[in-house]
């Protein structure tokens, strides 16, 4: 036991009070242990490998299931039944079927006794345990109840992000024992990444360069598994003046005003994938290799992003609509007569103000909806020229609809007055607008 | 020397005997029913209602009432174990034993009874006919019986659930058949819930006896501590090995220990259920290795912080500063807004306000600041109101914070490195 928790504290540094408490809760094979454990932390704090670890070292008869894959309960009963039996996928001639609780304990003993692991603790691992609360009431409460409902060992460990109390519902349940796996303090994070460190550099380098990873995102993310992927993909740029000879490994300070505004960009791109990290690579290359002119058009591209990418091609009628939708959507109904009458009243200064004061509101609390009609007339105030209301138009519309840009609100009658919300940015809309030659902020 | 000559005694004693194994026993699921404690009266009343059924052939029925862990099901097992140590009860007395988490519906439930019971149309475990043949095989069998039939036990767990099936089709049956001249049963309804009688139709009401037990947990302070003990003291066995002479001194010990008497004073106020105490004592029975053979009081205040933690202050422990700036702006929201629910641009303006005028901190752009609200969403600190409304743009839809003021201020105190402008942030909502 000693020597594989020394092996396990290698693996998994930082992670020794957890293994310490799994491994006495645990106990001996045949010793009984709290018959629920939840377990919640962070994603990225090790439930799982901590825990699967543990239980393939030893070979504990255990099962572990993914709740997002078993979106149905008749999936997970069947799921633990036939990897306790131990039947693998391909042979579907005797797999066990069963699609209620009342079947699965039945079944659990039946199998257990089967394969002659009655006598020993089998532990049943549950993934991302809060998508069992979507499932049938009774699928949680009874997992918690396992041990007296199949009156034997068994251990069932829930692993999630949630915590406990957002579990409980109804009468309660029998409560399980919860555990926390704590998150990795910084110190902790750049031990952890320094376990694959790149063997042609030295330690220390690295180390350098990881703290400087961390300084930069530390603010922002503190996932591992980010992290993790960020260090990996940016470590080739910080190692090239060295590699070509401009700084070396000593000259931190020249290294370091090298990647910080690279590393920026990457938190504006890379972290939130509007560049696809393949696509970052090979920008990366491309400077190697001396090609600046794909570096430039690739730079281009990345600092455009997906975001700004959001230039949609529309039908010049579609596009009027869409922007009389966004004014009715974003102004108060009692304004319609100030902008797009004729002639429209004047407004006093104090209006005015109090104009400006709801047009920053307007654009906090989001789109309200507007009825139809509103936003028949505003089209026919805003669009140039003579526009017959054919059936193409209100086509066009709910062909907006189903683009998303327009939202349909829920109401009763659906085709007497249906009423919708306007669902794009401002961004957007400035930029339909341009393309048509409106000004709208002016408008407004 | 003697200390020694004990240590080799205690080994040989973990190997041989396995205290451990009969305590983890003890506190799991599967206990035997004999560690019980209290309700003397309680125990007596069932005990006579269901002994009057195994002997002469009444038919009863009745609901044990009880918050969770309080002993209900225990009491019943134990009941059960001493009434078949007699030979003439043993051979009569059927027991049916239902729960609601397991049988669901009453096609299930039928099937269950039938199996139990197992009638002609089984074989093996495996059960024939449809719902309406077993339904009416079922109430055939049950029917033709008299009073000298043999009687049978009927135990519904999480009786509530029985009570959402549809039109109550089992309840009233089975309360049919103990009213009637048929068979004699027995249906003991267990359940934590105390309004379960409104739960019943009103013919399933008026055919049920209303005779109800209560287990609740009145003991005093002084009865709680001394049922802790008496979990861990080993009694009977074999007394004349020294190692347990030992351990049960160590025990009668602790019992008087200051800090083992807070523990439990601190455990007794949050919850009197003994349930609740056993996850303690596992915890400390867990603790014990050859090394360390006895339990101490810092096991016990050990396993009071493991199960006393603060799992929302746990988590926010390991956000990022930039979602703790965002729990803080929604926190300041609330309070302006007295408790209105808010959405990410009104977050993300509070942000900026503070970001641009009052700290050294570097100001994300918005789309990094969503990702960090997005992620506050997917741990559920932060709770859409509208449902799951996908009309709406994920900036605009309303949302309310799930944390108390209280512990944002104790998550800041613990966080590591906290930036000071963010701690004065978060005590004054004036920029």
């Amino acid at each position: 036991v000693d020597n594989f928790k020394e092996d396990l504290n290698k693996t998994f540094p930082c992670r020794q009070s957890q293994i310490n408490l799994l491994l006495s809760l645990f106990g001996q094979r045949h010793q009984y242990t709290y018959s629920s454990l939840f377990i919640y932390g962070h994603t990225g704090t090790g439930k799982t490998a901590v825990t699967t670890n543990i239980l393939n070292h030893f070979k504990l008869p255990h099962v572990l299931v993914n709740c997002v894959e078993c979106y149905s309960s008749r999936f997970l009963y069947e799921m633990i039944l036939n990897s306790l039996h131990g039947n693998s996928v391909t042979e579907s001639s005797d797999l066990v079927k069963c699609d209620n609780m009342n079947d699965f304990v039945r079944m659990f003993k039946q199998v257990s006794q089967e394969k002659r692991i009655d006598q020993e603790t089998i532990y049943i691992v549950l993934d991302k345990a809060e998508r069992l609360r979507e499932m049938e009431m009774n699928i949680l409460p009874a997992f918690l109840r396992l041990q007296e409902l199949t009156q034997q060992n068994v251990c069932v460990i829930l692993l999630s992000e949630i915590v406990w109390e957002k579990f409980r519902t109804g009468s309660g349940y029998c409560e399980p024992f919860v555990l926390h796996f704590s998150d990795y303090t910084n110190d902790q994070l750049i031990e952890i990444m320094m376990l694959d460190h790149p063997t042609e550099y030295d330690e220390n380098f690295y180390r350098m360069y990881l703290n400087l990873v961390l300084s930069v995102f530390q603010m922002v993310c503190r996932n591992l598994k980010e992290l993790h992927h960020l260090a990996k993909l940016n470590f080739q740029r910080y190692a090239e003046p060295v590699k070509t000879g401009e700084a070396t490994a000593e000259d931190t300070r020249k290294l370091w005003k090298n990647i910080e505004p690279h590393l920026k960009k990457a938190l504006q791109t890379v972290y939130l994938r509007e560049v696809s990290s393949s696509q970052w690579e090979k920008m990366q290359q491309s400077i190697e290799a001396g090609q600046p002119q794909l570096y430039k058009s690739l730079y281009f591209l990345l600092s455009s992003g997906l975001s700004s990418r959001s230039h949609v091609e529309l039908p010049y009628y579609s596009k009027f609509l869409l922007i009389a939708a966004y004014l009715a959507s974003y102004n108060p109904a009692k304004t319609d007569k100030r902008f797009f009458a004729k002639h429209g009243g004047k407004t006093s200064r104090q209006s005015k103000l109090l104009k400006k004061h709801e047009r920053a509101s307007n654009h906090m609390l989001g789109p309200k909806p507007f009825a139809l009609d509103r936003m028949m007339a505003i089209f026919y105030a805003v669009v140039e020229g003579r526009v017959a209301p054919t059936a193409n138009i209100f086509m066009q519309i709910s062909s907006l609809v189903s683009l998303n840009l327009l939202g349909h609100v829920a109401s009763d009658d659906q085709i007497d007055s249906p009423k919708y919300k306007c669902l794009v940015s401002l961004d957007f809309i400035k930029s339909v607008s341009r393309t048509v030659n409106f000004e709208n902020i002016k408008r407004q | 020397m003697a200390s020694s000559k004990l240590d080799i005694e205690k080994v040989k004693f973990l190997k041989s005997y396995q205290l451990g194994d009969e305590l983890r026993l003890r506190f799991s699921q599967n206990a035997p029913s004999t560690s019980l404690h209290g309700y003397e009266k309680e125990r007596g009343q069932l005990f006579d209602l269901i002994k009057r059924t195994a002997s002469t052939g009444e038919s009863n029925s009745v609901l044990v009432i009880g918050p969770r862990g309080s002993g209900k099901t225990m009491t019943l097992n134990s009941i059960y174990n001493e009434l078949i140590e007699d030979d003439n009860v043993r051979e009569n007395l059927l027991q049916v034993k239902l729960n609601g988490l397991l049988q669901t519906d009453d096609k299930i439930a039928l099937k269950e009874i039938t199996r139990q019971l197992q009638l002609e149309n089984t074989l093996g475990d495996k059960v024939f006919g449809s719902f309406a043949e077993t339904l009416q095989f079922l109430l055939d069998a049950l029917k033709c019986g008299s009073q000298s039939s043999k009687p049978i036990l009927f135990i519904l767990e999480e009786f509530d659930m029985f009570a959402h099936h549809k039109n109550q089709t089992l309840l009233y049956n089975l309360f049919d058949i103990a009213q009637s001249d048929q068979a004699p049963i027995c249906v003991v309804g267990v359940t934590c819930r105390l309004d379960v009688i409104e739960l019943l139709e009103k013919r399933v009401k008026s055919r049920f006896s209303h005779r109800q037990v209560y287990f609740l947990n009145n003991y005093s302070y002084e009865n709680f501590c001394d049922i802790c003990m008496s979990y861990l003291k080993i009694e009977s066995k074999p007394v004349r090995c020294d190692f347990i002479k030992e351990w049960n001194k160590q025990v009668e010990k602790l019992s008087k220990d200051g800090t083992v008497r807070d523990v439990l004073q601190q455990q007794f106020h949050f919850n009197k259920d003994i349930r609740a105490l056993h996850h303690i004592l596992m915890y400390v029975v867990c603790q014990l290795n050859e090394t360390h053979p006895f339990p101490t009081p810092s096991d016990f205040v050990e396993a009071m912080k493991v199960t006393s933690t603060d799992s929302k202050s746990a988590m926010l422990h390991g956000i990022s500063i930039l979602e703790l700036c965002l729990i803080i702006a929604m926190k300041h929201l609330t309070d302006i807004y007295d408790g209105e629910p808010f959405n990410f641009e009104m977050v993300y303006s509070e942000y900026a306000k503070f970001a641009q005028k009052r700290s050294s901190m570097q100001m994300y752009e918005k789309a990094v600041v969503l990702k960090a609200f997005e992620h506050l969403l997917a741990l559920e600190l932060v709770k859409s109101t509208d449902g799951s409304g996908t009309r709406i743009q994920k900036e605009y839809r309303l949302m309310s914070l799930l944390i108390h003021p209280s512990q944002i201020t104790d998550a800041l105190q613990k966080y590591p490195q906290c930036p000071t402008e963010v701690k004065q942030w978060a005590s004054t909502s004036v920029i």
